[in-house]
């Protein structure tokens, strides 16, 4: 086994770069602070493609079956002589191929934003804001510890807290990041109880140790956890639940969604990187981390199944109707994940049954890079028109032909058309759906149809619709730097699809066979091509379909244009049940018994010390007299009465 | 002189305490003060030397004792001086009423 050592410093690269620029960034480096961050970047991506090539290329394959390596390993807090905190770092197939993702991604992110933040008053804040949750996530899918898996996972919430307030002097957005940061803190306090769970019944924090051990079904620690129950159902499943729950907080996944749309507050390549590509997708990450215990519990697997099915579906509904063309962005990731989340429901952990996985993977891996695209050409088509709005937008095809045609690349690999990356991910996805599951292979098909339309709508209201009319700045399409990102992600949409992927990722670490079935391919993109030919038909020209169609969906179109009101339920419960229910009656409690108990004790001293405090006279002769007086009643008191 | 018992000597000595008491209760001088508090210090010299004579005569503590104690006396007096002089200038007065700002 040959050292990956080295891998620490892909992370550490971004940290040393978050303290250089928070610290002396604002004062000594306004100007190059960009080129800093990117600098180092780069240099992290450089050491991660390294890191790749040599674990799925070189070493990482013993037997035909890749190995979970521990690169780094260090005992941060001993608290017995068999428990302990490790620190340390995990290189199996998924965190290699995350450690590529994100730092990729964040490195394009990096280069548009320093001609999309260009002049911003807080542009060394920025970026060292970036590098943090570049860090953080990079931290994230390296950790080997439960507990570090954790301890990173608070750390990007607070990144993409920081993040989405970027523009503090804006009230929406600063309720936005707060809004964000307590929906994953309130869902994390789900995911600090899981692992609490789970390491109680398995007896450690370990990552490995912990599959290990509830993983076999002889164990102790494992028949411990499935025989113990509570309100009806073991611990295995409540464990794995509310680990679940915390990783649906941070992926978005009904009903801990409300937060995503709003993050859109953010800087747009903010959204890129962390509401699309990277930070979303940490929930299905750690399902797949812990995928081998999920395996072993069928309904843990069915509520993942579940809820991502049904959060794909519903985003994808709402995408339809919404006018803020990040918003439609925010909705269709949340759907995207939405099939990630279930492709790994429906899976199993070995063979040909761990096709799920594969195809969760697969298609978290081509989501980003498509996704990342499509918003960072959105932020070019915002920079452009100064507005979110679709109705601002259209016929911008002629002047921003580069965009254009980076969109619509992006647009084709979304919906799943052929040769693009989408169409194998999903593909892939809606395969094992098949096979397991009809009902959520229905929905999984149907999302996909409305994938493909509002994905089109989206493209054919910005570069086609009505003619540009509206007053443009002079500056185009934006500088070089803006440009290149979208040209190399582009091309990444279209040549991901092409890799291998199930030779080098797969639930049990052995390669998978796959088939492209031509049969099977035919539904889903034939529906899809109906879908964006219905979306052409309604948008590409202005005209009188798209409303009639509205008001013939009643309200139905009317509910998806509100979200289906959750929003407005969330507010309900917090407001109307919440605060005065239980909200009031402990602030009464605080305020009178508790700060009443406070308050007490100081009235009583001050008011013992007011009555005696007529004893300090300031005269010199009582207190000799006192003295005296003292002195004589001690000497009585020795004297005569001390026996 | 071994005609005087040694309490007539302690009535004395108590007697001159609590004159040197009375003053240090009642008068609002501070001149005075400090004089009455010599008379008390003076009292318990008295003691000690009676204490010494009549107790132990064969050992010389007491009459140390004593003599310490004029010392002290005398660099009391020194300092209870300097203060009474920096009330004074302070003041514009040494009675004690007067300075009673120390107060809650």
């Amino acid at each position: 086994m040959s050292n990956y050592s080295y891998i620490v410093w892909i992370p550490l690269l971004p940290l040393i770069t978050f303290l250089v620029l928070g610290i002396f960034g604002r004062k000594h480096f306004k100007t190059v602070a960009g080129f800093i961050g990117t600098a180092s970047l780069l240099a992290s991506t450089i050491l991660s493609f390294i890191a790749a090539k040599q674990y799925f290329f070189v070493d990482g394959k013993v037997n035909g079956i890749f190995q979970k390596i521990i690169a780094f390993k260090y005992t941060w807090l001993q608290f017995s002589p068999n428990v302990s905190i490790d620190m340390g770092i995990i290189v199996d197939p998924i965190s290699v191929m995350m450690l590529v993702v994100v730092t990729f991604v964040s490195l394009m992110v990096h280069v548009f934003s320093l001609g999309y933040m260009k002049g911003e008053e807080r542009f060394a804040t920025y970026y060292a804001f970036l590098s943090l949750f570049t860090f953080s996530m990079l931290g994230l899918v390296l950790s080997s510890n439960l507990f570090q898996v954790y301890m990173f996972w608070e750390l990007v919430g607070v990144s993409s807290f920081l993040l989405i307030g970027y523009y503090f002097d804006k009230p929406s957005a600063v309720a936005a990041s707060k809004k964000a940061f307590i929906v994953t803190r309130f869902a994390d306090l789900g995911f600090l109880i899981g692992i609490l769970i789970l390491a109680f019944y398995s007896g450690t924090l370990d990552i490995g140790t912990l599959i290990e051990r509830l993983t076999s079904a002889q164990s102790t620690q494992f028949t411990g956890i499935a025989t113990a129950s509570f309100l009806g159902a073991s611990m295995l499943t409540w464990g794995l639940t509310l680990v679940f729950i915390g990783g649906a907080g941070k992926s978005a996944m009904f009903p801990l969604h409300i937060w995503l749309p709003d993050a859109m507050e953010g800087p747009t390549p903010v959204s890129a990187l962390i509401h699309a590509a990277t930070m979303v997708v940490a929930g299905v990450y750690l399902v797949a981390r812990l995928f081998p215990v999920f395996s072993m519990d069928v309904t843990a697997l069915q509520i993942v199944t579940y809820v991502g099915a049904f959060s794909a579906l519903l985003a994808a509904v709402i995408a339809c109707t919404q006018t803020d063309i990040k918003r439609v962005l925010a909705y269709s990731t949340m759907s995207q994940i939405g099939y990630m989340m279930f492709a790994l429901g429906v899976s199993k952990q070995t063979g040909e049954e761990g096709l799920g996985y594969m195809a969760s993977m697969f298609h978290l891996f081509t989501h980003a890079f498509f996704k990342s695209l499509l918003f960072l050409g959105a932020g070019a088509v915002i920079h452009m028109v100064h507005s979110n709005e679709m109705k601002d937008m259209g016929g911008l095809r002629k002047l921003m032909p580069i965009t254009h045609i980076a969109f619509l690349i992006a647009c084709l690999a979304i919906a799943g058309i052929p040769p693009f990356a989408g169409f194998f991910s999903k593909e892939e996805i809606l395969l094992a759906a098949f096979h397991s599951n009809k009902l959520i292979y229905g929905v999984a098909l149907f999302t996909a149809a409305l994938t493909a339309f509002y994905m089109f709508r989206l493209y054919f209201s910005i570069f086609w619709s009505k003619e540009a009319t509206h007053h443009h700045d002079s500056h185009g399409e934006g500088t070089l730097s803006m440009k290149l990102p979208l040209i190399i992600l582009a091309i990444c949409a279209v040549g991901v699809g092409f890799v291998p992927f199930s030779n080098f990722i797969t639930a049990d670490g052995a390669a998978l066979e796959t088939h492209t079935d031509l049969l099977f391919s035919a539904a889903p993109v034939g529906l899809t091509i109906i879908a964006i030919l219905i979306a052409m038909s309604f948008y590409k020209t202005e005209n009188e379909k798209p409303a009639k169609f509205a008001a013939a969906m009643g309200g139905l179109y009317k509910a998806a244009s509100r979200k289906f009101y959750m929003d407005e339920l969330y507010l309900f419960i917090t407001k109307k049940i919440i605060f005065p229910l239980i909200g009031q009656p402990i602030a009464w409690i605080d305020k009178n018994i508790v700060d009443g108990l406070m308050n007490g004790l100081a009235s009583v001293t001050a008011k013992i010390s007011s009555l005696i405090k007529g004893l300090q006279s300031g005269k010199v002769q009582n207190y000799a007299l006192f003295f005296f007086g003292g002195v004589a009643a001690l000497a009585v008191l020795f004297i005569y009465l001390w026996k | 002189m071994s005609g005087v018992p040694l309490t007539h000597i302690l009535y004395l000595s108590t007697a001159l305490f609590f004159i040197g008491m009375y003053g240090l209760f009642t008068r609002r001088n501070m001149i005075t003060m400090l004089m009455s508090i010599e008379l008390m210090l003076n009292s318990v010299n008295i003691n000690f030397v009676a204490f010494n004579k009549y107790l132990y005569p064969e050992k010389l503590d007491g009459i140390f004792f004593t003599l310490f104690i004029i010392t002290i006396a005398a660099a009391e007096a020194a300092v209870a001086i300097a203060i009474i002089i920096n009330l004074y200038r302070s003041h514009n007065s040494i009675d004690v009423e007067d300075a009673a700002e120390m107060k809650f």
